[in-house]
């Protein structure tokens, strides 16, 4: 049941990016070039149900299937990280029209060129670990 | 039913049922954020070993690893068993834009000109995908989240600093669309 919920979840969410065409470049360039409201739409809804459901989370001091307390981790101080690091993310999300749920979606639907992307994440991931300390936060 | 669900599926479906997602991981006792995924294999991978940032017990975040499986296999399951050949329907100014930059109309959910296999064999296109890849691995990890973890779970919960990484997103995305795009395909 631990591993069935998540992969259960994941399916979910596979299925969701896929019939709702998230997982598409010409989606991402169609919100890119504001011609279109579809992601917006997307990403708005998500978030304004999202917020609805972390306040009701945090009013009600709702607890997880563990019987924990369900808490969130604020986000660390700064700016410099948040916009030089997403910046650079976003230049890739454009060019491969992908951000990193997706690229295994689009996996799953059998688009294989997608590993030399995955395979580049995960180089840039490396690289970020091996320089990180010389990088202003 | 199978055939109403093989039909695209509207905006605001998508948007609820991505806060559900979000919702079920809270409830499971963890939080939606895709690309820790990729510290989390480079971790498996023994990298700690060299680097201490991958110096973290990640079997503790393996549950995301589970959550990576579903999402394949979703993606799988959606080409497989909910397809109705449909075509997808972008905005015409999108398929004008793109035509100029050489991009015939879409068959698929994804351009041939950068996904097929005769793309991935020449230099440029190979380079384009590697390169894509490194920027996005390179920069979720500097900006400490994707998508999922800024733009959805953080925008969720209110946190300034996932505005500015939003922001960040559609700066490097217009950059690359607007002045990149040009260069690379005309």
């Amino acid at each position: 049941m631990k591993v069935l919920k998540y992969i259960l979840t994941g399916i979910l969410f596979g299925v969701v990016m896929s019939k709702s065409e998230a997982i598409s470049w010409y989606r991402i360039q169609e919100m890119f070039r504001f011609q279109s409201f579809h992601m917006y739409g997307i990403i708005g809804t998500a978030v304004i149900l999202g917020a609805l459901a972390v306040f009701l989370i945090k009013k009600l001091k709702l607890r997880d299937l563990q019987g924990k307390l369900i808490t969130f981790q604020p986000k660390e101080k700064g700016i410099t990280r948040y916009l030089m690091g997403g910046t650079i993310f976003g230049l890739g999300w454009a060019l491969v029209g992908a951000c990193p749920g997706p690229l295994f979606v689009n996996l799953g639907q059998g688009y294989w060129s997608i590993l030399i992307v995955i395979a580049g994440g995960l180089l840039g991931t490396y690289f970020y670990g091996v320089v990180r300390n010389r990088l202003p936060h | 039913m199978i055939e109403f669900i093989s039909q695209p599926w509207p905006w605001y479906v998508s948007g609820a049922v991505i806060a559900l997602v979000m919702v079920l991981l809270l409830f499971f006792g963890s939080s939606f954020g895709f690309s820790s995924n990729f510290r989390i294999i480079c971790a498996a991978c023994g990298a700690g070993k060299r680097v201490p940032f991958f110096k973290f017990d990640w079997k503790a975040q393996s549950w995301n690893l589970l959550f990576l499986v579903g999402t394949v296999l979703g993606g799988w399951l959606s080409q497989e068993f909910l397809q109705n050949g449909e075509v997808i329907q972008i905005s015409t100014d999108t398929v004008q834009d793109l035509q100029k930059l050489g991009f015939a109309a879409p068959q698929g959910l994804q351009p041939q000109e950068l996904f097929s296999l005769e793309a991935l064999g020449s230099v440029q296109g190979f380079l384009l995908l590697l390169v894509g890849g490194l920027l996005i691995g390179f920069g979720t990890r500097y900006a400490g989240g994707c998508t999922s973890g800024h733009a959805i779970s953080g925008l969720s919960n209110l946190q300034w600093p996932s505005l500015v990484a939003v922001i960040g997103f559609f700066i490097g995305g217009l950059v690359t669309t607007f002045l990149v795009f040009p260069l690379l395909f005309s």
